[in-house]
């Protein structure tokens, strides 16, 4: 009935069918990574961005406008450590420097490590909210009752005056969450 | 392989006294590589799964009937779980996740794709069989697989109680960290098997429309049907992988200590939603879109016109396979989007209206000024015009980022993928299964209990279902067993409209098992002059192997 030329048509299309399932599949896994560089470039999630000493090729300028900025710290219940901010808001000039401190404090009797995520709301700020330098970047391991002070040193990008969804943004809260860092799961 | 075409030549030498040659009950039916056989199998394996769904679905509205908790506690004891409270709201999850996944995976796609599609598209391209008869088979038995898995997940631990409680959309946390025990994993198993059954069946339909065409039969004649079919398989083949990639990275994360929807290990559960969007917006359009083109064969034969606007028709559907790629996150506009991003979903999903209205109207044009009859197949597709339509224009409303916000995850939800899937999509496959009644079985179908299942059927569901979208308007949020004093009325119609509905299925059982054993035998073509399609110049039901000798086609 089927003749041996269809036969091979037909195989060859099932063939190129099925390659771009396969490649449907990658495509799917490849979002993990995707979506994680759509965050930091777009700052998708309030995801914040990181300073570049390289690549910013002058030093952002200052304005004189003000943005008040709040400090938001969260804990794990699986974290026995106490986490907070040392001062709940601090009022920023757009563009200058501005160094906060967070206190934790390891409140077991075992040394643990923990790992932090962060975000800022609203949104729309998060490409804007730059960090030079986080406690978040790296994990924290804490000796029993040991008490650290974290330094964050960021400032605001003066460009956030000029995209229209931003520009009237008065507050941001910047958020942290410690997690303990299991060691089955990979940090990425 | 090669023994098949070496043994060709000999077949076609005795096709007179040949042809017809069925192998014995188990072959036939367990090693099926008949198109028309798998075609039945599926439809037999849809109307079970539909069963099984329909009475899930009769529980959960006669828990919802009166406020408080009536019988889930019972149930779920009766299940083989704890009496308590907690494994009774539990079972309720999994009542919902049941009820979702066996619908969408075990009932429509089923009898839409592998049922009518594996039926007609190769009768209807004048081809023997699909270009795959074997991979057809292993595409129906893995979904029978997958069913059965998923049914079991019923009555193994998932958490809370017995069973996957994670919503038919699976998402994470929930799914992940929220339910320990094997049910999910099964019930994700299940999806797996389905989804690589599909995405068989999608590339052997592929195969089959693409190079299997009779002789004169091309891209621009081909029946609006199988064209929707076609446009359905690339949609799967597109879609069904990256399901697969998020499952398996939902397993990976609940068994091997992965963190891709973890946020403590740096992932993010709202990618979960993406990638299931991504898939699960299409999906959507993988149920509709064969049910346009049945309707499309309907509309045109009972109004004997050709549809009007064929091209448009066709490339509607191709637009509507296009666009529904980029318009998933309408379904998750409360995860925290900026507004640019609502704002391009909303417009994204407002454009597809503009196809879907091309259809409508094109099924109107071709009914207008036509010589109609309302037989059982016709005043079923005229329902589903009607039931798309109110679905469509409710869908356009919850397009809006902003109104979303107020409605999402309620009853108006709810009612608004009712309208277009239980009533849409189902009114489709009971025209579709009333229409090729005479053609599958070789037997007409009662007429009076026909209509009768149709009017009690479209009464029930619209008392079922209308009133949803009042509850999601005065705030009912989907998915609780248990809701305040004031959604009671409505939530008790809703009820007596599903009662009303069961009724209209007893007349589909009573007039399935009757025209099977005494309905008047079908000629070829019972329709008259409008069915014009290729399936009706066979015998009715067709021969066991047809168009030995390929048609022509002017």
């Amino acid at each position: 009935m089927t003749s041996d030329a269809i036969r091979r048509k037909n195989k060859r299309l099932a063939l190129v069918a099925a390659t771009i399932a396969v490649a449907m599949v990658g495509l799917g896994f490849a979002a993990v990574p995707l979506y994680n560089l759509f965050c930091r470039v777009t700052g998708y999630g309030g995801t914040t961005q990181r300073y570049d000493p390289v690549a910013a090729a002058e030093e952002p300028k200052v304005l004189s406008d003000t943005v008040s900025v709040r400090f938001d710290a969260n804990v794990s219940p699986k974290l026995p450590w106490k986490f907070y901010p040392e001062h709940p808001r601090d009022t920023v000039t757009i563009g200058a420097r501005d160094m906060t401190i967070f206190i934790a404090r390891n409140e077991s009797s075992r040394p643990i490590t923990g790992t932090a995520t962060f975000n800022v709301t609203p949104d729309q700020a998060g490409k804007y909210f730059t960090k030079i330098q986080c406690f978040c970047f790296t994990q924290q391991t804490l000796q029993p009752g040991e008490q650290v002070r974290m330094p964050v040193l960021f400032f605001v990008d003066p460009k956030i005056k000029e995209d229209v969804d931003a520009r009237d943004i008065q507050e941001i809260t910047l958020s942290y969450t410690f997690y303990p860092v299991d060691d089955g799961k990979k940090a990425s | 392989m090669t023994d098949i075409a070496a043994t060709a030549p000999i077949h076609a030498d005795h096709a007179h006294d040949d042809h017809d040659h069925k192998p014995g009950f188990f072959v036939r039916w367990f090693m099926s590589t008949n198109h028309k056989d798998i075609g039945t199998l599926y439809l037999i394996f849809a109307i079970i799964a539909g069963i099984v769904g329909g009475v899930l679905s009769g529980m959960m509205r006669l828990e919802l009937a009166e406020p408080g908790i009536q019988y889930l506690q019972g149930w779920a004891q009766f299940m083989g779980g704890a009496g308590d409270e907690v494994a009774g709201k539990h079972f309720w999850n999994v009542m919902i996740t049941a009820h979702g996944l066996i619908m969408v995976f075990f009932m429509v796609m089923p009898a839409m794709i592998g049922g009518f599609g594996n039926w007609f598209v190769p009768l209807m391209i004048g081809a023997p069989d699909m270009a795959f008869p074997r991979m057809n088979n292993v595409s129906f038995w893995l979904t029978a697989v997958a069913f059965v898995m998923l049914v079991g997940s019923m009555f193994v631990p998932g958490g809370s109680g017995n069973g996957a409680g994670t919503g038919w959309t699976v998402y994470a946390p929930l799914s992940t960290s929220g339910s320990a025990g094997p049910a999910v994993d099964m019930a994700i198993f299940s999806l797996h098997l389905a989804g690589a059954a599909s995405i068989l069946g999608a590339i052997n339909f592929i195969t089959t429309i693409f190079n299997m065409r009779a002789p004169g039969m091309t891209l621009h004649k081909m029946p609006l049907f199988v064209w929707s079919v076609l446009v359905t398989a690339f949609l799967l083949l597109l879609a069904l992988p990256v399901l697969a990639a998020a499952i398996t990275m939902l397993i990976t994360d609940r068994n091997f200590g992965t963190t891709f929807y973890d946020a403590t290990g740096g992932g993010d559960p709202v990618l979960y939603q993406h990638l299931f969007w991504f898939f699960g917006h299409p999906e959507v359009y993988i149920m509709i879109l064969p049910g346009f083109g049945i309707v499309s064969q309907i509309i045109s034969t009972f109004s004997r016109k050709p549809v009007f606007g064929y091209l448009g028709m066709a490339y509607a559907m191709v637009a509507i396979g296009v666009v529904g790629f980029i318009v998933w996150a309408h379904h998750m506009f409360t995860v925290g989007m900026s507004v640019n991003l609502k704002m391009y979903f909303t417009a994204a999903t407002m454009v597809i209206a503009v196809p879907t209205g091309i259809k409508i109207f094109s099924w109107i044009a071709t009914m207008w000024g036509g010589s109609i009859s309302f037989k059982t197949p016709m005043v079923w597709a005229i329902g589903f015009i009607f039931m798309f339509t109110v679905g469509g224009v409710t869908g356009v409303v919850l397009a809006n980022g902003g109104v979303d916000t107020a409605l999402h995850d309620t009853y108006y939800v709810v009612a608004h993928f009712h309208y277009v899937l239980s009533l849409g999509a189902v009114f489709s496959l009971f025209a579709g299964f009333y229409y090729w009644f005479p053609k599958m079985s070789g037997r007409m179908y009662s007429e009076v209990l026909g209509q009768l299942h149709f009017w009690i059927f479209f009464i029930g569901v619209n008392v079922l279902f209308f009133p949803q979208h009042f509850l999601g308007q005065q705030g009912m949020p989907r998915r609780y067993p248990d809701y305040a004093e004031a959604y009671a009325y409505w939530h008790l119609i809703s009820s007596y409209g599903y009662a009303i509905m069961a009724v209209g299925m007893v007349f589909f059982f009573v007039n399935v098992i009757y025209s099977l054993v005494a309905g008047k035998k079908a000629v070829d073509n019972p329709w008259g002059e409008g069915a014009t399609t290729l399936e009706w110049t066979l015998s009715s039901p067709p021969p066991f192997h047809q168009f030995n000798e390929l048609p022509r086609i002017a």
